[in-house]
Parts: C-alpha cells; structure tokens; sequence
C-alpha cells in the first residue's frame, strides 16, 4: 500500500530552483532513505511532503491526503533538521506540550512521555532544561517529540547530525526499531553508510530530481566483487578468469575480481581447481552504495 | 484546545524575555515615582486650591500618569509581538508545532491570545494601580474607569495586533521601526486633526481623520481620556484631548484588529516555514 507519493513536484525560490520535478512513492512499512549531498533539495523536500513548503507545482498525497491536513498530520511524525526549540523549556515539558499539540489526554501523555524518554535515553533528564543540552541530546529529544503519538509515518531530517558514533548507533537502532514494529520511516541523509544499514530502498536525489531509486540490490545491481584467496595460480588460469570479469586487484595469493553475478561463483571455483591452482577462499561482495553513488553524483549533468 | 495551548506557549516565552521585565520595572517605578509626586501635590492642594480646582488638578494628574502607562503598553505591546512569528521562524522552532494536527490560523490566533492576554494584564495592572493610589490618597476616582481602562488595552492590542502581521513578513528590527512609527504618526495625526477642529482647518481635519481610520490607535486613547474625564478644565493638552471619538469609533477598531488579525492569518498561511 502506498502511504507517500509525490509526482512532478517543483520549488523555485526566486530563481534558484530547490527542487525539479520530484517524482516518488513510498510503501507502507518500508524505510526509504533519500540519499543526496547536501543542498540537493533534501530538506526542501521533506518541507513540502510535511506542509511546511508549499510547491510551486506539482502534487503529494501524504496518508491519502494533501500535505499538511490536520486529519492525517495527527498519524505522522517530523524531526526537522537541526531540531531546536524554546531552551528555557525541560525535557518533560517540551514533549508535554507537543503532546497537547497532538490532542493527547493527561492520562496518556504521563505515561507517554517516560516511556518516550527511556526510549532516547533522556530519561533522567525529564527534568533539565534544553538550554542544558548537548546537541546530540536535543536531537534525541526531538526525536521523541517525532514518537509522540507512535506514527505510522515519520520523516526525519538528518537525525544523526551532531551526534558522536555512539549516538548515531543509538539512532539506527531506533530506526531498526521502528521498522520492526512496521512503521514507514522517510530518512533523509547524506551518510552513506547510514543509509546502506538503516534503510530498505533508497532514493537518490541530485540537483532536486531524483535520478535512481531501488532497493540496494536494484541499485548496485547484482555485480559483485570476489575476493580470491588462491596459490599456484598459473598464467594461463589467471587469464582465464577475464572471462568472468575484470580483474580490479591483485596481490601475491589475492585477486579480486568484478563480476556480473553470483552464478559465475561455481564456474570460477571449478575453472580454478581444474586449472590445478589450491583455492582457499571466495568471498564475495557487494559493491559498496558509496561507488555508486559517487558515480551519479559524477555523472554528466 | 490548540490555540489555548499555543497562547500558554506564547505568553511564557514572553515573559522569559529581558524586555518584559524591563518594562515591568521601568513600569513598577514610575508607578511608584507617580503615587509619590501624587501625594505631595496632593497635600499642598488641599491647603491651597479650592474644590472644584482639586478635583480638575487631580484629574489631569491621573490622566498624564494614565497616558505614560498608554505609552508604555503600547511599547510593550510591540515588542512582545515583534519577532515571535520571525523569530520562530527564523530559529525553526515553528517547525514542530506547525507540523501537528493544527491548521496555521490556530497558531495565528494562539500567539495573539497569549501575547494580548499579556499586554492585558500589564495594563489593566499598571492602570488600575494608579488609579488606586490616587484614589487611596484623595479620594478621587475618574467616571467609568474600568470603560477607559478596557480603551486602552485597546489601543494596546491595536499595535500589537499590526506588530504580529509585520512579523509575518518582516524582520523583527524592520517590523519594529515600522509600527513604531505607524503609531507616531498616529500620534501627530491625532493633533493635527485635533487643531484642525479647533481652527476649523479643512485639510488638517482631514489628516486627523484619515490617519485615524487607518490606525485606529490613539483615538482609543482619546476616548479613554474622554469616558474618564468629559470635561476637562485643562482643554487641549496631548493627555487629555478633549475630543471624543465616539464609540463608532471604538467598533470601527474592534473590527480593524479582526481584519488585522485576518491578514495576519492570510499571510502566514501561505508563507514556507
């Protein structure tokens, strides 16, 4: 079921174009991590799916409904990107009153709002004003104020910006969290590595068009890189291989090679036995998200 | 229900500000400085002056202090409202809060409510303390008094009401500057227009005229003065212009805030966050 889609969606500022003709869906269930550098249009975006940006033109529809409607603003969650908010406010207080915002009942929002800041780790902080907050900190609670009222859809902007590894940890397995208990979680992202552990599919957006989107098989293909531990490889044998791929690297005893998909594994195993070579070890690989994407952002504009 | 809390939001952010304060000390002291000068006149009056002359003295005693506190709620009433929608804006705070369930006019609305129940109680606070040291010290007390303190508050909102709908758009120093000077020349407009009828000068009636139709300000002050104190003995003077607006007047402003508060909506509704 599609929870987000947007077609055609385009904001200029004055005569900057933010974002071109953004087409994109997003299934219920599913974390889709939307991949660019920054200034690619990431976070304008995110605005306008979540009704803070108006396009200029094109559509979304947000759980059904136009960006922004109250009647389903209730059912998502936002971290925006370098989330701040009044300082002189606690830990419990601020959610309190984003829980208010969310039309909670007293009752629901005492219990909420502890298990919440258990959940980011704050939970000794109820009491401490944001003002005492480390940057990692007033992400985390900003990240709570996105779980509120336990969404169905939550956007987060950058969530781990600011944060040490450690917290950025403690980030991915919320995510993972969420994704368990089958929320849809729309991650924008400039860290690879994120993306490549957190998310299901991903979008990559370069100059405010999204120009590839897959789950990161689809993305990367089905190309692989073997890695190759093997002695008494002949010349003959070793130029056998290109049949299979190219070679990429190549060390005493060590070769990997490029090839288009598993099934050339077996052939390779057995050409290098029967070749009289003693095969060690095959280990292959995917091609890291971040070849990829190095590749687009490179390609010819 | 939102728009409560928004304004409970609003109104505690506000009182965390430095200005507030300021004000409110700036307020406290003359408020103080005013009772005290009060009662030494006071005294010498009783002594000196006749009956009808003591009632007028203290009258326009109470009326310039009335106006200094007109003054001040009218700079309070600016400032608060300067950069609270700029200002969150600006700092992204609104983010969060424009994202719930909640339309934008709510958030419009809540801040006014928060903001003008502020200025309100700033008002009526400093006003009614005023009037009742006056009142302790001689005796005396204006006609309608609470009809004139609700006038004021008023023009109070009238400002802070236009201060919210620059804010929409405009940085906070360039929104400041603007309504400060809108209610300058509200002020001037008042006088000339004021003259104008004294003399009989067309164009200068008209000037008051128009200027007070568009910011409907000082004239609540001077219907404030005039339901206090119709018959001043002390005629023109700014603090007690003798003319009275009329209460035409006074709805014709109640319906400018609402067509204010309005734009304000309109225009916060369409802006990017």
């Amino acid at each position: 079921m599609v929870v987000l889609e947007a077609q055609g969606l385009r904001k200029v500022y004055g005569r900057t174009v933010a974002v071109d003709d953004l087409t994109l869906s997003l299934e219920r269930g599913e974390v889709l991590g939307f991949l660019g550098p920054n200034g690619a249009g990431k976070t304008t975006t995110m605005k306008m799916l979540v009704g803070l940006v108006r396009p200029t033109s094109g559509q979304a529809r947000v759980l059904g409904r136009p960006p922004g409607d109250p009647a389903v603003m209730g059912r998502i969650g936002f971290l925006p990107e370098h989330f701040r908010f009044h300082p002189w406010l606690t830990a419990f207080n601020f959610l309190d009153f984003h829980a208010r915002l969310l039309h909670m009942p007293a009752e629901r929002r005492r219990k909420r709002i502890p298990e919440l800041l258990e959940q980011v780790g704050l939970a000794d902080r109820a009491r401490s004003r944001l003002a005492e907050f480390s940057k990692g900190m007033l992400q985390r609670i900003g990240l709570a104020q996105a779980l509120l009222n336990e969404p169905e859809l939550v956007f987060l902007d950058e969530p781990t910006s600011g944060l040490d590894p450690l917290g950025r940890r403690e980030v991915r397995e919320l995510i993972g969290e969420l994704r368990r208990s089958g929320v849809t979680v729309f991650l924008n992202s400039h860290l690879l590595s994120e993306v490549e552990m957190s998310c299901d599919r991903v979008a990559i957006i370069k100059r405010g068009r999204v120009v590839r989107t897959g789950t990161l098989d689809e993305l990367t293909g089905a190309a692989l890189e073997v890695e190759i531990r093997a002695a008494g490889v002949t010349p003959e044998v070793r130029a056998g291989l290109e049949r299979w791929g190219q070679v990429i690297r190549e060390e005493k005893d060590l070769l990997a090679l490029a090839v288009a998909d598993r099934e050339a594994l077996p052939a390779i195993a057995r050409h290098l036995v029967e070749g009289g070579a003693r095969l060690y070890a095959m280990s292959p690989r995917r091609l890291p998200l971040e070849e990829l994407f190095v590749r687009i952002m490179k390609e010819s504009e | 229900m939102s728009i409560l809390t928004v304004a409970q939001l609003t109104f505690l952010e506000a009182r965390r500000r430095k200005l507030f304060w300021i004000i409110l000390v700036v307020g406290l002291l003359s408020l103080l400085l005013f009772a005290l000068g009060f009662y030494f006149i006071d005294r010498e009056l009783r002594t000196s002056a006749e009956a009808a002359i003591q009632t007028a003295v203290r009258s326009t005693m109470l009326l310039v202090g009335l106006y200094g506190v007109n003054t001040l709620g009218v700079t309070l009433g600016v400032l608060i409202s300067v950069d609270t929608i700029s200002g969150e804006i600006a700092s992204g705070t609104i983010q969060t809060i424009a994202t719930k369930p909640l339309r934008r006019w709510e958030i419009v609305v809540g801040k006014w409510v928060g903001l003008a129940t502020m200025l309100a109680v700033f008002v009526l606070g400093m006003a009614g303390g005023m009037m009742l040291f006056v009142w302790a010290i001689s005796g005396y007390l204006p006609s309608r008094p609470l009809e004139g303190m609700g006038m004021m508050v008023l023009e109070g909102w009238v400002f802070l009401s236009l201060s919210l709908l620059g804010g929409t758009y405009l940085p906070p120093l360039g929104n400041g500057v603007v309504v400060l000077m809108l209610y300058g020349l509200d002020f001037v407009a008042g006088w000339i227009g004021q003259i104008g009828e004294r003399l009989s000068n067309t164009t200068a009636e008209t000037i008051g005229l128009v200027v007070r139709f568009l910011v409907p300000g000082e004239a609540m002050w001077q219907r404030a003065a005039h339901v206090m104190e119709p018959s001043s003995l002390f005629g023109l003077t700014p603090f007690t212009i003798g003319d009275d607006p009329g209460v035409g007047m006074v709805v014709y402003a109640l319906f400018y805030l609402a067509a204010v508060l309005g734009a304000t909506v309109y225009l916060f509704g369409r802006r990017d966050l």
